[in-house]
């Protein structure tokens, strides 16, 4: 497994695309840490663009790559490798490369100017987040044959998670508006990984304060230390569900 | 050394594969032909565990080849298309095979790297090469581990004739050293010193099994090409009689 | 100018006074004994020390001043002095561990219906209520330090407490960690001048029913809810700093059922609302700085005639929040740090009305829960294309003739 996730590794890091994003990011993050008078103001710009692009970029460019490899996969079928380990180890190539190219674009000027248990929290969501989009994409990907059709899915997933769900959530609050929802709004956040991302990098912010009741009912629980753990296992669920199911599927599909 | 019995395989409603029995002994060359479409890729990716037949089975050297792997460290398959990460290296894309293999005692044979003179071309990335030189590479990949069973998949598309030369001359080498080897072509006048058996099939369906020899005596026909289109002729006849 | 007049004749009576000193080399050891032995418009001066008087009554016009603040100490049972006449100071005591209870409002110092008080340079430590005006008037309260620590708010009381007060001054104190800093209940005609009021429980300055009031040059500063002005009318709000009062429920500033009241030159930074008016009636809100705050204004619909000219609004996440689609309300040449628009003409006003209040900013009034989408891809979107067609903010809050630069405040 290793073997494959290496020469994966080694074969993503040259991508130009990967190479591009990473500086993209490096520029962006320095850039609006140097605009912004107060760092904690540059964290909250830089919290907006982590939750829209990242999760773009690494859908996008995981279901490019797993359609561009078809033939590649096809080959490394045929050799005496199992199926899960192949699946897996593209799954982890391509999850390494795009966290590095994360943690490299952002992670260096976050801790270089905003070192902090805010900073920290973005840091670990945007790696979340890098993770997460890459077996959405694998999923996806698994499920559709054709690549235009499956990269059209997977903009689709991304417009769903990004700006369709939220949409979902505000139609909702106003059905509900004459009920509590604050605590059912928890559970919903959990059913979008971007979503619960935001909502804990906020209350790591003392922004959290302007979201008055709903903000506290929220701090109420993500504050403890179960809530923390609760946040983190689902984050991570969200890695390992799509991640297994598309290596079952792939495990039954005919290449 | 491989046994099929009753393959079946449907894409949606495209009978692929229909009940499709086969045996293939050591030493043998099988060519496998048919018109477009008649099953011949599927049944080697059957072979090769890529696509899961839908009933029947499959053995490579006695062992039942569902849900198992190891079985194809036996093999060596050279695809019809075969594409690699485009940022790799020919000598990258060999280390791995090299790696994932990992065969240190057997023998590995760089004969068709020297041949096909890749060992030159160690550096360069894969999405700077030709369709042919990928061919090579892909077919150099095959002959490397030294497998019992080669598959080859349209060897000799895309290569230019000196290459197909020496990819044929590779063949009858390795067929002389015991080997299964299993070709699909469209070519059938590049097959006619090469094989010793064929297997004729269309829509799915195993027309014929037969050894050179038969065919030709079975159609008076010297050449393969011209024995396949005689047998093409009779069952088209056969099914508007 | 009659209270002036007034501290000359005590200064001549004073004049003619004795001067009694209490100390344990003296003469009196206890003040209680000296103040017994006192008589009208003597000085009591009392000597560095720690004095347990239990109750201290004051019921002669006396000056009681201290010599590098002596203590006096109420063993957390008593009431420390109670000023039960008029004309007396009170100078240079350390007041510490006043009783606490839940029927009698316990004070270090409590005024009883007198007049020409005057509290100043004193250091009031662990105090249930500080200093307690009770229809005290024109009375001065100066230069005192109160300090507590109030954990919770049933516990503690206000640093400086006056209810049905006239013609009060309180000058140059400095307040925290009571309940509420400053409290004012039916008071009238009073000035709140140069005090510093942090870190209370709840509100740094709380005022109800009193009118006719100003409070200029103060800093209230992290407070559990900040400021709240309630049931009062003509208040003057002038050059007061109004800073980090962040928390769920925290207001720089709060009105509510104000009428004709002035906000002037003040410095509103990093609150969660920097003023939540609710029932607010013609105020004027004039050169002041929002600074950094979560809400600058949240103007609730039952608010008439505010008019907000001339401020400055930097870097608040949102401008103006409000519940109504009626707007009674002006706002004119303020400079807005997310104006977008242009002025052709460079007479430093944009040529295109701002409109501060955000499409989302309606949505969370009216459905707080939606906060959770708080720097959401779709709120943003939201606000961005409400900004090119208007259609759910109000039509009239806007301000016709934004600043293009800010004001040099």
């Amino acid at each position: 497994m290793k073997k494959i996730i290496k020469y994966v590794i080694i074969d993503i890091l040259r991508n130009k695309i990967v190479v591009a994003y990473t500086i993209f990011l490096l520029l962006l993050s320095f850039s609006i840490f140097n605009l912004e008078d107060n760092n904690a103001k540059g964290l909250l710009s830089l919290l907006n663009i982590v939750l829209i692009i990242v999760p773009l970029v690494s859908i996008l460019f995981a279901a490019i790559y797993v359609y561009n490899s078809a033939e590649f996969l096809e080959l490394l079928v045929s050799q005496p490798l199992k199926r899960k380990t192949i699946w897996l180890s593209i799954f982890a190539g391509l999850a390494f490369s795009l966290a590095l190219a994360f943690f490299i674009g952002v992670g260096i000027p976050v801790m270089l100017y905003e070192f902090s248990a805010t900073g920290i929290t973005m840091l670990i969501v945007g790696l979340f987040l890098t993770v997460i989009f890459v077996a959405i994409a694998l999923l996806a990907t698994v499920q559709t044959r054709d690549k235009a059709k499956g990269i059209g899915v997977t903009i689709l997933l991304w417009l769903y998670f990004s700006l369709l769900f939220d949409g979902l959530v505000l139609f909702l609050l106003f059905q509900f508006a004459d009920y509590p929802m604050e605590k059912i709004m928890i559970g919903i956040s959990a059913f979008n990984p971007i979503d619960l991302s935001r909502i804990l990098v906020l209350l790591k912010m003392d922004v959290s304060a302007l979201m008055g009741y709903t903000g506290a009912v929220f701090n109420d629980f993500f504050g403890k230390t179960y809530g923390m753990i609760i946040a983190v296992f689902v984050l991570a669920l969200w890695i390992a569900l799509p991640a297994w199911i598309s290596a079952r599927k792939f495990n039954r599909k005919d290449l | 050394m491989i046994i099929a019995n009753n393959i079946n395989k449907q894409f949606g409603k495209l009978k692929a594969l229909d009940n499709v029995s086969v045996t293939c002994n050591k030493g043998e060359c099988i060519a496998l032909i048919g018109p477009n479409g008649s099953g011949k890729t599927t049944f080697i990716k059957c072979i090769l565990g890529m696509v899961v037949c839908n009933s029947g089975f499959i053995t490579v050297n006695g062992k039942n080849i569902l849900h198992e792997w190891q079985y194809r460290a036996d093999i060596g398959y050279m695809p019809q298309i075969g594409r690699y990460p485009d940022n790799m290296t020919i000598g990258q894309v060999l280390d791995m095979m090299k790696d994932i293999r990992n065969k240190k005692n057997t023998a590995i044979d760089e004969d068709l790297i020297k041949k096909f003179e890749l060992d030159k071309l160690l550096d360069k990335r894969m999405r700077t090469l030709s369709g042919g030189t990928r061919q090579k590479v892909s077919a150099a990949l095959a002959f490397l581990f030294n497998p019992a069973v080669l598959i080859l998949d349209e060897p000799t598309a895309g290569l230019d004739p000196v290459a197909a030369e020496i990819l044929k001359d590779k063949i009858i080498a390795e067929k002389a050293n015991g080997k299964l080897i299993l070709i699909t072509s469209h070519i059938l006048s590049e097959l006619d010193d090469l094989v010793t058996q064929v297997i004729y099939m269309q829509e799915g369906k195993l027309i014929f099994h037969k050894s050179i020899g038969d065919l030709r005596a079975d159609t008076g026909q010297e050449k393969l090409s011209k024995a396949i289109a005689s047998v093409m002729l009779k069952t088209g006849n056969e099914k508007n009689n | 100018m009659k209270g002036v007049i007034i501290i000359l004749c005590s200064c001549c009576f004073q004049a003619s006074a004795f001067n009694i000193h209490v100390g344990s080399l003296q003469q009196f050891k206890t003040i209680t004994a000296a103040v017994a032995a006192a008589t009208t418009g003597d000085t009591i001066i009392v000597d560095k020390g720690i004095y347990f008087e239990k109750n201290l009554v004051i019921n002669k016009q006396l000056v009681l001043k201290g010599i590098n603040h002596p203590v006096l100490d109420g063993e957390k049972k008593y009431e420390i002095i109670s000023i039960k006449s008029d004309n007396v100071t009170i100078d240079g005591f350390l007041l510490q561990h006043t009783g606490v209870s839940s029927i009698t409002d316990f004070a270090a110092i409590k005024i009883y219906d007198r007049r020409y008080v005057t509290i100043i340079n004193n250091i009031i430590n662990d105090a249930f209520f500080g200093i307690y005006s009770q229809q005290g008037i024109n009375c001065l309260i100066q230069n005192n330090i109160l300090t507590a620590n109030a954990i919770e708010e049933q516990q503690s009381g206000n640093g400086i407490h006056c209810w049905r007060s006239d013609s009060m001054r309180i000058i140059a104190n400095t307040i925290s960690g009571h309940r509420d800093g400053i409290y004012f209940e039916f008071v009238t005609n009073s000035v709140i001048w140069r005090n510093n009021s942090f870190k209370n429980m709840r509100y740094g300055l709380h005022f109800m029913f009193s009118n006719d009031d100003a409070y200029i040059s103060n800093v209230f500063e992290n407070n559990g809810a900040g400021v709240s002005v309630m049931f009062s009318h003509s208040v003057k709000m002038f050059n007061n700093y109004f800073k980090e009062n962040w928390g769920d429920a925290a207001y720089g500033l709060l009105l509510k059922e104000i009428n004709d009241s002035y906000i002037e030159n003040n410095r509103f930074e990093k609150n969660t609302m920097a003023i939540y008016a609710e029932g607010a009636n013609r105020i004027h809100i004039e050169k002041n700085v929002f600074k950094g705050n979560g809400w600058a204004l949240k103007i609730q619909a039952s608010c008439m005639d505010i008019q907000l000219i001339k401020n400055n609004f930097i870097g608040n996440s949102f401008d103006v929040g409000t519940n109504g689609s009626l707007v009674l309300n002006t706002f004119n040449n303020n400079y807005w740090d997310k104006y977008e628009g242009y002025d052709l003409n460079h007479d430093n006003l944009g040529d295109v009305p701002y409109r501060p209040v955000s499409l989302y900013s309606m949505i969370i009034e009216q459905n707080p829960p939606a906060m959770i989408l708080f720097h959401s891809f779709i709120t943003s979107l939201m606000d961005k294309t409400e900004k090119v067609i208007p259609s759910l903010t109000p039509e009239n809050l806007k301000d016709e003739h934004p600043l293009m630069k800010s004001l040099p405040l």
